[in-house]
């Protein structure tokens, strides 16, 4: 099978982002709406039958699917040694490919709707081919370098379209915000990539990943404080992953990034992007497993379900939906994290991968759903705050539907989407550890809650007076809502662990009904508290948080994260440590390179007077000069 | 070659109209006096040229060669000389050494 | 005969020079220099050298000496008298200038000169082949390119003397 033609997947969004992005001023808007639009659904249908091609024609061998790599030396170090380019197709990539387009086209379709009238609906769509662009070849890199080169294109572009609306203070302090904290974290990205690179001399994802390979089984030739080298660069991998993945204590971007416009929300902040450390984690997940019996896969495991349970606490308080979803985002990728992380590798050990991997799907759909949905709402009443909205069930029927669709899926309500990729969840951490799986139930509670709360807050509750009477959106925006809608409530049937497990075999996965029902009881029960505290407009929800006191507050601040984080890089590595470092630079420093210079020009500025300028006396030097030289060299050196 | 004439005696005459130039170059207090001394430089080069060419290699004609180009790049030098004199004596009305010290920084 | 001649020359020659360096009028000055110029046109009468005694004569004693009488005539009254140098630099370069001839002296006297003895005529002729042959060590492009020098400068002249601000 001649996979060439995925490169075109990739180049296809680029053509358009340098079309638009050169072309910005001479395009009309919507002009470039439709060429944003068509140049991904060329994308979309080449992913998909990629897809159709390698699960169903030609991807399994003996049961087994098989790896596919295209790929030419780019950088050559030493004979082992090469960093390469190409594209890489195995389960995940093109699972990976599938969501990507998915969403991504529905977004574009949406943002023509949404972004309507917009200054810069050109460069909007622009950006959007280019993170498009940089998310393909994330998922399609072949080896650990060209993932690094196009995980910071989309960390660039994520920073272009969060401050998209770069005269608004805010928006810009976001986008830096968000920059600045996933570089910090994929500073850690970076040395484990070098680390990796020195100690197994190769950066190809398929060399790494054999378990037979000699990468995995020398995990042990080289400790540092007590765990491998490998062990760490593992860990140190992860917190890249964690940056862009808005873990525990690497979150602190996410919810500010919500600055964006809401299809920018729904497509980096929720679908695509945030799962890149997700995704990572994966790729290399044969490693995390077998190096040190998967000491780094534990780190991830608790680092995801501590993310999850956190934000869900967090996202209860919040007033500001987007934030609400943008929380709900990190909790569910914590949930993803912790399911890798309490998972095995051969067969039906490897459930949690599986599951991780459908959570990753279905999540993808859903919460695009619910940030589009979201966004629909904003766009009819002009607010992102709960306060300002109330009863929309009448003036926007089909988003109405649609979100309550998106909610119950979250909720893990059957037959949705997110029950059956939860429900994998929850078994496999039962299997594993019973802490985490705590954690997760807790957590599955949580999430309907708060969903509730925001579902019943907007479309029910009190009844606001508007000043323009809200109205449904327009069909570009409601028809990805519908198509959405309709895959959250048809992927949850796709038998995903026939296609992809760590071992690539693929498994016979069963419900385990009694675990099922904990789930789904404990879903209803937080639909049911959202019920009474939010349907009909009461003083419950007020109470509840006077009583809890303190405790509201704190998590109504986010638990002071921000503070800490303002607090650390300010009050001390901005007062003590970089001001005085800066200060010793330029005092010392710079102070004696200009001091030499400075003293250059005074001394000249005083011999100068030595030229007195008449040539004559110049002559005379020379000849005088002439005339002793010749003196010495006759009488002295003997020429 | 001059019967009876010795090469040293007529390098001796040249050596001092070299150091008469010399002379007149250092201490002369007026640009064309300056010229005049170059002039006489450049005669004492010339000669000394075509005097060395005639008594050790009068076969060959290089030396005498050299003197018409010293005496072709010694016109071109006078004419430019001479029209920068006239030049500076336009914008400042003075052809003495002394002024021309303004432009040195 | 010649030696007398040679002698003569030689006197005239050194004399005027120095009176040319040591004029105080500037007219004078630039007179003693044609006969100073003469007199070297003689050497090379002496020395067989008709041609070059040719240009020595036109060249020099018919342009150069004219210009510099023209410059000297734009630039000053005939009477005006020359500033003189302070006598203590005088001396001080009287003084150098006959340490270095006593540096060359007595370089080229204690030089063995291999003299060949020969009474060779040189013809105009032979220096116009020489000028411009182009085979080993002829001097065509050497020719060429002070043919373009003199043109840059007389160019190069007419440029510099023109009145300022008349372009």
């Amino acid at each position: 099978m001649n996979l060439s033609y995925t490169i075109l997947i990739l180049l296809v969004p680029l053509t358009v982002f340098l079309l638009l992005g050169i072309f910005n001023q001479k395009i009309k808007p919507a002009v470039s709406g439709y060429i944003g639009v068509f140049g991904l659904f060329v994308s979309t249908v080449l992913s998909y039958f990629t897809a159709y091609q390698y699960f169903f024609v030609f991807g399994k061998l003996e049961g087994v699917y098989q790896t596919f790599a295209q790929k030419t030396v780019w950088m050559n170090f030493t004979d082992t040694l090469h960093i390469d380019m190409g594209v890489l197709i195995d389960p995940i990539s093109v699972m990976m490919l599938v969501v990507v387009s998915t969403i991504s086209l529905m977004v574009h379709i949406y943002s023509r709707g949404y972004m309507k009238g917009d200054e810069g609906y050109t460069r909007f769509f622009a950006f959007l081919s280019l993170f498009t662009f940089s998310m393909y070849g994330l998922v399609l890199a072949t080896n650990l370098f060209q993932i690094y080169i196009f995980w910071e294109l989309v960390g660039v572009s994520s920073f272009l379209l969060i401050g998209y609306y770069y005269t608004k203070p805010s928006a810009v302090a976001a986008a830096k915000k968000a920059f600045i904290v996933t570089r910090f974290a994929d500073l850690g990205f970076l040395i484990g990539i070098l680390i990796i690179g020195f100690y197994t001399g190769t950066y190809d994802f398929e060399t790494l990943n054999n378990p037979e390979g000699a990468a995995i089984l020398n995990w042990a030739s080289g400790s540092f404080m007590g765990l491998s080298i490998l062990t760490w660069a593992l860990i140190l991998i992860f917190i890249g992953g964690a940056g862009k993945s808005a873990m525990f204590p690497l979150h602190i971007w996410l919810p500010d990034a919500m600055e964006g416009p809401t299809p920018v929300s729904a497509l980096i902040h929720a679908a695509t992007m945030v799962v890149a450390g997700v995704f990572l984690v994966a790729r290399l997940f044969p490693m995390y497993y077998f190096v040190e019996d998967g000491f780094a896969l534990k780190v991830v495991a608790f680092v995801g379900a501590f993310s999850s349970l956190f934000a869900a606490v967090i996202a209860i308080t919040q007033t500001d939906i987007k934030r609400v979803l943008a929380f709900s985002t990190m909790s569910q990728l914590g949930y993803m994290m912790l399911a890798l992380g309490v998972s095995g590798y051969d067969g039906h050990e490897g459930v949690g991968y599986m599951a991780s991997m459908f959570h990753l799907f279905t999540h993808a759909m859903f919460k695009a759903l619910l940030f589009l949905g979201a966004g629909s709402v904003i766009h009819a009443v002009h607010s992102n705050y709960l306060k300002d909205m109330g009863g929309l069930r009448k003036y926007m029927p089909v988003t109405n539907i649609t979100f309550l669709i998106a909610a119950l899926a979250i909720a893990g309500v059957p037959p949705f989407a997110g029950f059956w990729s939860k429900d994998e969840i929850l078994a496999a951490a039962f299997e594993q550890n019973k802490l985490i799986y705590f954690v997760g139930v807790f957590v599955a509670g949580l999430t309907a809650f708060y969903m509730f709360r925001i579902y019943f807050g907007i479309f029910w509750g009190k009844e606001t007076k508007y000043k323009h009477p809200p109205h449904e959106s327009p069909v570009s925006m409601t028809f990805p809502l519908m198509v959405l809608a309709f895959l959250s409530i048809v992927v949850g049937f796709i038998p995903f662990s026939e296609f992809i497990t760590a071992d690539k075999a693929g498994f016979e996965a069963h419900l385990n009904y009694p675990l099922a029902a904990v789930a789904v009881g404990v879903g209803l029960i937080g639909i049911g508290l959202a019920y009474v505290f939010y349907k009909k407009e009461n003083d419950l929800a007020e109470r509840f948080s006077i009583a809890f006191g303190f405790f509201y507050i704190w998590t109504f601040h986010k638990f002071y994260f921000d503070e800490i984080y303002l607090f650390v890089t300010k009050k001390i590595l901005f007062q003590r440590i970089s001001w005085p470092i800066s200060k010793f630079d330029k005092k010392y420093v710079d102070g004696t390179m200009e001091g030499i210079g400075n003293k250059t020009v005074l001394i000249s500025e005083k011999i100068k007077g030595l030229q007195s300028g008449k040539f004559q006396d110049y002559a005379f030097a020379f000849v005088s000069g002439v005339v002793v030289l010749a003196l010495v060299f006759i009488y002295f050196l003997n020429y | 070659m001059i019967t009876g004439i010795s090469l040293y005696e007529i390098l001796t005459v040249t050596s001092i109209i070299f150091f008469v130039g010399v002379y007149g170059f250092i201490t002369r207090k007026n640009l064309i006096s300056v010229l005049i001394s170059i002039e006489l430089i450049l005669n004492a080069s010339a000669v000394n040229f075509v005097a060395i060419n005639k008594y050790l290699y009068p076969e060959a004609l290089q030396g005498v060669v050299f003197s018409i180009f010293i005496i072709a790049v010694a016109a071109a030098e006078t004419a430019l000389a001479v029209s920068i004199i006239i030049n500076l004596y336009r914008q400042i009305s003075s052809v003495e050494v002394k002024d021309t010290e303004i432009m040195k920084y | 005969m010649e030696r007398i001649i040679f002698y003569t020359l030689a006197l005239i020659i050194v004399v005027f020079a120095i009176a040319s360096v040591s004029s105080r009028k500037m007219l004078r000055s630039v007179i003693y220099l044609l006969f100073v110029l003469c007199g070297i046109a003689g050497f090379y009468f002496l020395i067989d050298y008709n041609f070059l005694a040719a240009i020595q004569l036109t060249v020099y004693a018919g342009g150069i000496i004219v210009l510099l009488i023209f410059s000297v005539m734009l630039v000053h009254h005939i009477e005006m008298e020359l500033e003189v140098v302070k006598k203590a630099r005088q001396i001080l370069v009287g003084l150098l200038c006959l340490i270095g001839l006593g540096v060359f002296l007595i370089t080229i006297y204690t030089h063995p000169f291999v003299v060949v003895e020969n009474q060779i005529t040189t013809t105009t002729a032979d220096i116009g082949y020489k000028l411009l042959s182009y085979d080993d060590g002829g001097f065509i492009l050497p020719f060429e390119v002070i043919s373009v020098l003199l043109l840059a400068a007389m160019i190069g002249a007419i440029v510099i003397a023109k009145k300022v601000g008349s372009e």
